[in-house]
């Protein structure tokens, strides 16, 4: 966990203040929605289909538990009892009231969270790997450097009104479980020849409407040049991104229209201008970051204890979610626990008020006090001794968050869709829990192998649709609802957009659909562990349209 | 079911005026007596397009009672209004699914 300082808290506690006096205002009339509507966009609220949305920064996915205890609470206090992770790894309310909101402005800021910058055409919520610190293939922990962005980024006056939002992703492992590669800036630490640990710096990706793997414009970047590179990127952005057409105002569309080499040395030039400035990261300042860090005091334990044997042999149930939802530790003794958030028939990233009080008693007495968001929106426990497996596994199972489902078939990615969201064209949610249905027997997922669905309800990709194994987009036509299905998608470290199946389906045939494409591939592959995604660029997506369009 | 915002103003049908109460964006419609309202029963009806756009200019200038007012279809079955597309038929219901409250402990 990051430990706030003095600064932190004071900055959140009269950004309170200041929303509080502009809804009073708002409210009274003295505001037109013209004058509020940037203001409250910019403190995170959004107004939707039903009520207005409040979405909280979660910095990096790393919340404490009595940060989730808070959440819990407003959710019982102000909205309806549950909360909705999403894939930036921030959380959701979406029936708070205007008028309450500075009050839950105010809650959030005890607990050292806010809302600021999660909406807007500004720096978002820098988000990272949600085993980052842990991982075992993972060079050094990427929140030391999201924190610094994020510091750096915060109420910065000269991006505070980009030609769009844009979106910040880190990751420090081999395998990369930030997307890094669709996002505006994606930045990859690894360690280069001379055994110098520094950034790949990556730009340009993105999905929504215009979809764009992101290009590699600087192979090797210094840890000290990390602000001033960015800053130079954001910009030459800032300044020839377009603000004349909203679909064409991502940096991703600049990057395309200009080429990466120009691009490159646009970049180039501005940060020759300003790189060896104030800008240029001191190791003192990272030390400081680390500093602020507060790392888990492990025990020395050893893998495999008695208790976690015994236990595996005993109970099949247990030895199912084991093998599914936990994974190495680079502390030997330690696991990491993923909880799913997608069982059976249920909205995907929701959880209430129960269970967020809940995991967070478990958190506490598991994991020192520690959860993990992640994009597919599931949690995690990051610091479990694997002695206490068992009675962790048993007490997630009563609150329904042991289903073993990670990476499986139904743990689909969903945006909220047309049942929330005022941009929807199409409903996600209710396809997604109708594919949880017709893929519940989870023996039948584990034979289908690691299968990644995601659903957006339009072209905005809030469901990251485009990188999904196989994804599904909501289109209108004529007012009724219709999913384009696209296949091969992916968004680790081999990031590819997928490739589209055939004409869109009704809602009704969805299910259907998405059943027939996983039946072809378990017929289709070549072995039992070629993955979809191999399937799908080994024979294209022809063998598949055969398959489902032959009898439609 | 394109966003409200970004339709024109083209009547085929029998039309109201909706929108989001300010203090707590409840879904509403602008009334046959004038003001807001909750229920759809008691919106004003209008089948024209100059008709609608004078509804939507009160419904817009009343900047504090609700805000982003747009004009919605509604079908009449039997004198009853109810709404005429799959959006406005969630705005008014609440969204398609029960809601995550019936899980958990």
């Amino acid at each position: 966990m990051y430990l706030y300082d003095d600064f932190d808290r004071t900055l959140v506690a009269e950004r309170v203040d200041e929303f509080r006096d502009q809804v009073t205002r708002r409210l009274s009339g003295e505001l037109s929605e013209d004058e509020f509507k940037p203001l409250r966009l910019m403190n995170g609220v959004y107004l939707q289909l039903h009520a207005y949305m409040l979405r909280i920064a979660i910095p990096y996915g790393t919340l404490s538990a009595d940060q989730l205890r808070t959440l819990a609470r407003i959710a019982r206090r102000y909205d309806r009892n549950y909360g909705h992770f999403t894939t930036r790894q921030n959380l959701q309310f979406n029936w708070i009231k205007l008028s309450d909101l500075p009050d839950v402005m105010a809650d959030l800021a005890q607990a050292g969270l806010h809302g600021m910058q999660t909406s807007g055409n500004c720096v978002r919520n820098i988000t990272t790997d949600q085993w980052a610190g842990i991982a075992p293939d993972e060079i050094e922990d990427p929140r030391i450097f999201a924190e610094i962005l994020r510091q750096h980024s915060t109420m910065h006056p000269e991006f505070s009104f980009l030609p769009r939002k844009f979106k910040i992703a880190i990751t420090a492992a081999k395998h990369d479980r930030a997307a890094v590669r669709v996002h505006d800036i994606g930045l990859r630490l690894h360690r280069n020849g001379a055994g110098e640990v520094g950034f790949e710096v990556i730009v340009g990706g993105g999905l929504g409407r215009t979809p764009f793997v992101g290009k590699t414009i600087k192979p090797f970047l210094h840890k000290r040049d990390l602000l001033s590179y960015v800053e130079a990127i954001l910009r030459v952005y800032n300044q020839y991104g377009r603000r004349d057409n909203i679909y064409k105002a991502r940096i991703k569309i600049l990057v395309h229209d200009l080429g990466i080499e120009k691009f490159a040395a646009e970049v180039d030039a501005e940060w020759q201008t300003i790189k060896d400035g104030a800008l240029s990261i001191d190791p003192a300042l990272i030390a400081d970051i680390v500093a602020r860090f507060c790392y888990p005091n492990y025990e020395s334990l050893s893998d495999q204890p008695g208790e976690l044997k015994r236990a595996r042999s005993a109970n099949p149930r247990f030895e199912t979610w084991f093998r599914n939802s936990v994974s190495a530790h680079r502390v030997s003794g330690y696991a990491i626990v993923t909880l799913s958030l997608k069982p059976e028939g249920a909205p995907p990233g929701d959880a209430t008020s129960e269970q967020m009080d809940e995991i967070a008693t478990l958190a506490d007495r598991y994991s020192f006090g520690e959860i993990r968001v992640g994009h597919e929106q599931n949690l995690v426990l990051p610091h479990v001794a694997q002695r206490d497996l068992p009675d962790l596994w048993a007490s997630l199972d009563k609150i329904d968050l042991a289903t073993p489902n990670i990476g499986l078939v139904s743990d689909i990615i969903a945006c909220p869709g047309l049942d929330y969201c005022s941009l929807a064209n199409t409903r996600s949610i209710p396809v997604a829990q109708e594919l949880t249905r017709r893929f519940s027997n989870l023996d039948s997922q584990r034979e289908i192998g690691r299968l990644h669905i995601t659903i957006s309800g339009c072209i905005n990709a809030c469901g990251l649709h485009h990188v999904g194994h196989d994804r599904i987009l909501g289109v209108e036509k004529n007012g009724q609802e219709f999913y384009q299905i696209t296949l091969g998608g992916r968004a680790d470290e081999k990031a590819e957009l997928g490739a589209l199946l055939g004409p869109a389906v009704p809602y009704a045939e969805v299910a259907d659909v998405i059943e027939d494409v996983v039946a072809a591939y378990v017929e289709l592959r070549e072995r039992p562990n070629e993955l979809f995604v191999e399937t799908v660029k080994r024979i294209g997506v022809e063998p598949f349209k055969e398959r489902v369009y032959a009898t439609r | 079911m394109t966003a409200p915002s970004q339709q024109k103003l083209k009547i085929h049908g029998p039309v109201i005026v909706t929108a989001n109460r300010l203090s707590d964006g409840a879904v509403v419609y602008r009334a046959a007596i004038g003001g807001w309202t909750t229920r759809i029963e008691a919106a004003a009806v209008v089948t024209s397009a100059v008709a609608a756009k004078d509804l939507l200019t009160i419904a817009i200038a009343d900047d504090v009672g609700a805000v982003g007012a747009y004009v919605a279809p509604v079908e009449l079955n039997g004198g009853r209004i109810e709404p005429g597309n799959l959006r406005e038929r969630i705005r008014l219901a609440g969204p398609t699914f029960d809601l995550p409250i019936t899980f958990g402990i």
